[in-house]
């Protein structure tokens, strides 16, 4: 076989295996940076570390759905002794109650990375129900 | 090339596998979660009401139609319980089914008196009781056949007496209805979100696939206030610690001829009625 038949081939199987890579070349987007608003802005630090959270709030809300539920206890405090509401949405001092704008918050990263948490299916965001 | 016998070689290897065995236990100990949540305290409102058995009395001799509309009311606009006879609104939720009212749910509800005590049911039962409306909820039973037919158990007795349920948990399978004598819970065979004509922000609404009913108002309690019903009831409800000899629970008790629902059962349900 020509020698220029099999470069031919191997260029059009290179690029042909790379498809998902250069379709999306022209639409690589940052990670969106969840917006800190109001409350939230002015306290600086959430419930735990930025990382902490950053990293484990899923399993925090696991541990406070858990607390709240079946133990009764709802309120959480923390390392530096400041009281948290173990709630998504209910009153000011819940997750919510800081976190002013859920779109702008929770679903920015959410949506990027495309994860679908439930939450939502039972919990109201108070913006949403007005 | 360098000669190595069997010996060292398995030294090394033992070492290497500790190692990898330790890797997931030393970087989850450093981990910063479990650093910083270690110190954290979960614990109660402080102005939470609590019991050691949480009990209700409810005087039906106090209850109106009226007054039983308004505490059914209360409970249902509270909890963001579905109501089918609200129109929907079809620009928020498009290609919404018709319903099934045979699909209803209900928190507390109005019997007539030979369906809330059919083993008391005579012939010749006084006018007023046949007519009275009779308001029928959870008995929250000392030995909760729901809670034992629950295979999740996302129905679960709290430590205060409430028989409570964690809807996370709850997959739907409907074996806490089958074992429930009283008809105290509902299916949730549809998302109810269109039939919730205001939604109440402060408590969650349930999803398709759930089953719910009454929680003895636990999230009030929690926050030092009277449960609903209690609360619209103009007098005629009240609940308390039924282990507290010096309770108004038990006061009422003490001062009242009182019955419970199918008490036969064995079940030992929390709600008292004074006829
Ligand atoms: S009334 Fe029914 S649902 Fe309530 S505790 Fe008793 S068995 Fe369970
Ligand atoms: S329907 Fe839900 S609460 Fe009832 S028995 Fe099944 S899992 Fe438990
Ligand atoms: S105690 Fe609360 S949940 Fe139960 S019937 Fe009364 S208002 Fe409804």
């Amino acid at each position: 076989m020509s020698k220029s038949a099999i470069f031919t081939g191997l260029v059009i199987f290179i690029i042909v295996a790379l498809f998902p890579f250069w379709i999306n070349l022209g639409e690589i987007k940052p990670a969106p940076e969840p917006e800190l608003l109001g409350k939230a802005k002015a306290a600086k630090k959430c419930v735990l570390d930025k990382i902490d959270m950053r990293a484990n709030h899923m399993s925090l809300l696991d541990e406070w759905r858990d607390s709240v539920v079946r133990n009764a206890n709802r309120i959480y405090t923390n390392t530096e002794g400041k009281e948290f509401e173990m709630s998504l949405s209910t009153g000011d001092n819940s997750c919510l109650g800081c976190h002013e704008d859920k779109s702008k918050f929770c679903d920015k990263c959410h949506n990027y990375a495309s994860v679908d948490p439930y939450c939502w299916e039972c919990h109201t965001d108070p913006k949403e129900i007005k | 090339m360098m000669k190595k016998s069997r010996r060292s070689f398995l030294k090394v290897a033992a070492v290497s596998a500790i190692g990898i065995g330790a890797a997931p236990a030393i970087s989850l100990s450093s981990s910063s979660n479990s650093q910083s949540t270690s110190n954290a305290v979960k614990s109660k409102n402080h102005e939470a009401k609590t019991a050691k058995r949480w009990g209700m009395v409810i005087n039906c001799t106090k209850i109106s139609d009226e007054v039983a509309e308004n505490i059914v009311e209360a409970c249902h606009k509270n909890h963001n319980v579905p109501d089918f006879n609200h129109e929907v609104n079809t620009e928020k939720y498009p290609n919404t089914r018709p319903v099934n009212h045979k699909q209803e749910v209900k928190w507390i509800w109005e019997e007539h008196f030979k369906y809330a005590f059919p083993d008391k049911e005579d012939e010749f039962l006084a006018d007023k009781y046949k007519n009275l409306p009779f308001l029928v909820l959870c008995n929250h039973c000392k030995s909760a056949p729901c809670v034992k037919a629950c295979p999740t158990q996302a129905t679960f007795k709290r430590e205060d007496g409430i028989v409570i349920m964690d809807f996370h948990r709850c997959i739907g399978c409907r074996f806490c209805m089958a074992a429930c004598p009283f008809g105290s819970r509902s299916f949730n065979f549809r998302d109810p979100r269109p039939f919730i004509e205001e939604t109440n922000p402060d408590f969650p609404t349930r999803s398709k696939g759930v089953v719910e009913k009454c929680n003895l108002c636990a999230e009030r309690l929690a926050k030092g206030e009277q449960p609903y019903c209690v609360e619209a009831s103009e007098g005629a409800i009240v609940v308390g610690d039924l282990e507290d000899p010096d309770s108004d629970i038990r006061a009422l008790l003490n001062e009242n001829y009182t019955i419970r629902r199918k008490q036969t059962l064995g079940t030992e349900p929390s709600v008292y009625y004074i006829m």
